[in-house]
């Protein structure tokens, strides 16, 4: 049942298109690499061929007296360590003792141009004893000979374990009825944005260092910035472009960033850095290689008892959001079910290889994966549906789980429902013919981090400016990053729908850490909800405003005016008028252009035991997807014709961002799945193109039914959750149980290749084990 | 070897012309030389589809094309599928459905999809997918994007 009431609103729920798309389809929105300043050089960076090796010293005597070279660096420059965690600062701008990976800076250029800076780059010499590789993570479990990083726990390459029992996890086995196991094994997998990432940096006279740069979160970079380079922070100036996608790609502070800054400030002169294609592959920071090794058990009527869960997690060379994933890859297990005992170990391995960090649901894919073939399993041997089995575990709305997440809106079980009835389920599962089958999935996801990862100065997660002056254009600054994702349409959304004004009034502002209050970004799935209740805050300030306008010149008191379209009225007589316009030039009359602060911030949730704090979000997302999969059971090759997806998102605020983000995480989710890894032979990645990185082409998308059942969230702007990076994933289990419908054959060994697919057939066939018959 | 003489082509309806350099790219020349940002820098491998002009009619990678080989020939960039003001009925069609997320592949696909409507006013939905086959987007699952394109096919584009 629907606790939603019905739409009261204008614009809120409508599909309304992205405010910026007239640009984009023109060609004339400005990304980073569009921006040219005068005099500008380019910055080139010297990437290590060494997987592991202490750089004993370099000349860079010949690449200095090149003609046309300003600058070169290397990194004892610029040594102050950095991160995105403000607790494992393992990064240098430029490496400085030694060489981490295939792809490591370890020296940069400014020149006048590409190809002098290429011919410096080539002039510069090191003298380097090689280290031991570790490409294995565990291999680094145990002392190693060479640490890759000094802060690896005890003489290993571990960068961060977690250990977690809540409740009795043996006592909860040794009851079960039912129970299993599975071990996952997860490829890397990476964002393939298609704008690489640039940089512009440019340092004045005035003694100002301003920076262009294709990032999710500008005032990390800004931070980092000010750390590195040792400026305060109000001396640097921070501009984010448009920018060409991220998916958590340029969530980090990144090396090359401070790079092109430090340059900048060397020679005087602006600086840009394109980072090539290949390049970007080694810059990487996706999803990390896991394994995991889930148990579940279940007492006889299907409840779930217990999880017992480690995960071993190939972090690469550095930390980047490390500490967060490996709690992630077991607290973000906690829902859509209710998870009485629960005992997680996680352990993220540095190896020298390109660093893994965040990919959008970020900690939350590939355990889930495991868990939803779980429970598909512990269903067929229960011989219950796998749904009824769901239904019955399904959390509480206002509810706490055993770690101390607190639960307020949950739309699962009607997800659930939903995805059953529109996918025809019980006409469908284990009764379509071999070789076809389908498979459910379900999902759970943060909408926002509970705890910034900056914690001082204590400021709010989210502020957004507006102001509106005589033209009544009403310009919103915020530090909010739109990646594409649709956060300015939404800030336009929300302002107008509050003051009752048309869309096209307001004016989202390019983000310039000189005007822009600060957001934390793009990440966790956080703006929607954050920047969406700033928003609004910041609205029914200035609404406030023009009400009181209205009601100076309509002689009502405040109180009784009422907003309408472009107008406000009289509650009693509709026809007791002001236009917007004359509003606004009347409670400007006084004080000028108005102008208004919103800002959002979190409760203090969860609990107070060490890593308490991870997982921990103002809501959460649910989903529930079915995928139906078609086996070509000679060859191996699959195809996914139909996805069904029932997604909790609290109210849809903008209908057409939704579904973007919803069809766009399956095809992300099928990648990965289907096809995407990054290959590597040792620690050498192999595929660092993407023509050799291959993403779903529109051939092989489904048709994706789109279901969106969930009800007003109490604390979501207008009641709205995340809808981001929860969508991605439940695609993927929905497709691995699919197939095991479809051929009988468990797959967790992703991604799931179509040679992998044919080996199972056969093996199955070998064991004379038919399936459906077949 | 005598330098050869500038580079004569037609750019957007209009007689251009470059500085001749025999190893010198369409992207790079476009971007760099001429300011004409529309066109993406992706992969500069062929791979992405971001850097996808007209060239004569028919959409072409500009970062595989050395710009020698545009020389008396006609180059259509998203700058000149563009009308003067507002929209064409492409364009129109992917900002109504949301065809562009972070609208970085998306100068690509609209000049991809010019062609294929002015060549194929009707185009089925495989046929879409054909003509689409060489543009990569991450953002949309490419489902609203072959909306559009059906859309602007529906309106006579």
């Amino acid at each position: 049942m629907s606790t939603a009431p019905p739409s009261e609103y204008r614009l809120i729920g409508r599909k309304v298109p992205y405010v910026e798309g007239p640009l984009k389809v023109t060609g004339r929105a400005e990304y980073t690499d569009d921006i040219n300043r005068p005099g500008q050089l380019v910055g080139r960076l010297l990437r290590s061929p060494w997987p592991h090796a202490r750089l004993r010293s370099v000349d860079v005597s010949a690449a200095r007296a090149l003609p046309g070279v300003f600058a070169v660096l290397t990194g004892e420059r610029y040594p102050t360590p950095f991160g995105v965690l403000p607790i494992t600062h393992d990064e240098t701008a430029i490496a400085v003792d030694k060489s981490r990976y295939i792809g490591d800076i370890i020296a940069a250029v400014a020149a006048t141009d590409e190809r002098t800076a290429e011919r410096a780059l080539a002039l510069i010499r090191f003298e380097v004893d090689p280290l031991p590789d570790y490409s294995d993570p565990r291999d680094g479990l145990a002392p190693v000979a060479e640490p890759i990083h000094a802060r690896g726990l005890n003489g290993s390459n571990i960068q961060k374990e977690v250990v977690q029992h809540f409740g009795d996890v043996d006592a909860a086995f040794a009851k079960a009825t039912h129970k299993v196991r599975v071990r996952g094994n997860f490829a890397g997998v990476t964002h393939a944005f298609t704008e690489p990432m640039a940089t512009i940096a440019e340092a004045t006279p005035d003694g100002r260092l301003t920076v262009w740069s294709a990032t999710q979160v500008p005032h990390y970079l800004h931070r980092s910035l000010s750390e590195v380079l040792g400026l305060p922070m109000h001396r640097i100036r921070v501009i984010k472009p448009e920018v060409g996608g991220g998916f958590g790609g340029k969530s980090d502070p990144l090396p090359h960033e401070i790079v092109c800054a430090a340059l900048a400030i060397e020679t005087g002169r602006p600086v840009k850095i394109l980072i090539d294609r290949e390049d970007v592959f080694y810059t990487n920071h996706g999803r990390h290689p896991t394994q995991n090794d889930i148990r579940i058990a279940l007492d006889a009527d299907g409840q779930i008892l217990a999880y017992d869960i480690e995960a071993l997690i190939d972090g690469g060379a550095w930390s980047s959001f490390g500490t967060v994933t490996t709690y992630y890859n077991g607290v973000l297990s906690m829902g859509p079910y209710r998870v009485p005992n629960f005992r997680y170990r996680g352990r993220r391995v540095y190896t020298t290889k390109p660093p893994s960090g965040a990919m959008r649901a970020h900690g939350g894919t590939n355990i889930r994966y495991s868990i939803e073939v779980a429970l598909d399993q512990l269903a067929e041997t229960m011989g219950v549906d796998p749904f009824d089995l769901r239904d019955r575990n399904a959390l509480p709305p206002n509810s706490t789980t055993v770690n101390q997440f607190r639960i307020t809106s949950t739309s699962f079980r009607k997800c659930l429902a939903a995805a059953r009835a529109k996918s025809g389920w019980d006409s469908k599962f284990r009764k379509l013919p071999y070789g076809r089958g389908v498979g459910l999935g379900c999902g759970f996801y943060i909408s926002g981090s509970n705890s910034p990862i900056h914690f001082t100065p204590v400021m709010p997660q989210s502020t957004v400016h507006l102001k509106v002056d005589m033209d009544g254009g009403i310009a919103a600054h915020s530090m909010q990053a739109d990646i594409g994702q649709g956060s300015n349409t939404l800030l336009a959304l929300i302002v107008a729908e509050v003051l009752g004004v048309d869309i096209e009034r307001v004016h989202v502002q390019r983000v310039d850490s000189d005007v822009s209050p600060i957001d934390l970004g793009s990440y966790s799935s956080r703006v929607t909800f954050m920047m969406g209740n700033a928003t609004r805050a910041a609205a029914e300030q200035l609404k406030a405003q023009l009400v009181a306008g209205a009601a100076a010149l309509l002689g009502h008191p405040a109180e009784e005016i009422e907003v309408g379209h472009e107008r406000y009225f009289w509650r009693n007589d509709p026809n007791v008028e002001v236009s917007f316009m004359a509003a606004l030039h009347k409670a400007m009359e006084e004080r000028g252009a108005l102008v208004a602060t919103g800002s959002y911030n979190t409760h203090k949730v969860g609990g107070t035991f060490k890593g308490a704090r991870a997982g921990t979000a103002p809501a959460y997302s649910f989903a529930a997807y079915v995928a139906e999969v078609e086996v070509d059971v000679e060859t191996g090759v699959y195809a996914v014709p139909t996805v069904w997806a029932a997604f909790d998102c609290g109210r849809v605020l903008n209908r057409l961002a939704v579904e973007g983000q919803i069809e766009g995480s399956v095809h992300m989710g099928l990648g990965q799945v289907m096809g995407e890894s990054m290959n590597y032979r040792g620690t050498r990645l192999m595929n660092p193109s993407l023509l050799e990185y291959k993403i779903p082409m529109p051939q092989q998308m489904p048709k994706v039914e789109i279901l969106l059942v969930g009800d007003d969230d109490p604390e979501g702007p207008f009641g709205a959750k995340e809808a981001g990076e929860g969508p991605l994933i439940a695609t993927l289990p929905a497709v691995g149980n699919a197939l095991y419908d479809a051929v009988g054959v468990r797959f967790t060994d992703l991604p799931i290749t179509p040679d992998k697919v044919l080996k199972g057939i056969d093996l199955r066939r070998k064991e004379g084990r038919p399936w459906k018959g077949a | 070897m005598p330098s050869p003489g500038p580079l004569r082509f037609q750019l957007n309806g209009q007689p251009a012309e470059a500085p001749s350099e025999p190893s010198r790219i369409l992207l790079d020349l476009l971007r760099d030389d001429l300011h004409l940002t529309g066109t993406k820098r992706g992969c500069d491998l062929g791979t992405c589809g971001c850097c996808a002009v007209l060239v004569d009619g028919r959409p072409t990678l500009s970062c595989l094309t050395l710009a020698r080989l545009v020389e008396g020939r006609s180059v259509t960039t998203i700058e000149g599928v563009s009308p003067p003001q507002g929209l064409s009925p492409v364009q129109r069609a992917f900002v109504e459905v949301g065809a562009t997320q972070c609208g970085f592949c998306t100068p690509g696909f609209i000049v991809t999809a010019t062609a294929l409507l002015r060549d194929q006013p009707h185009p089925d939905r495989q046929e879409i997918m054909r003509a689409i086959a060489g543009n990569l987007c991450r953002c949309t699952g490419y489902l609203k994007i072959i909306e559009a394109i059906q859309l602007a096919a529906e309106r006579g584009a």
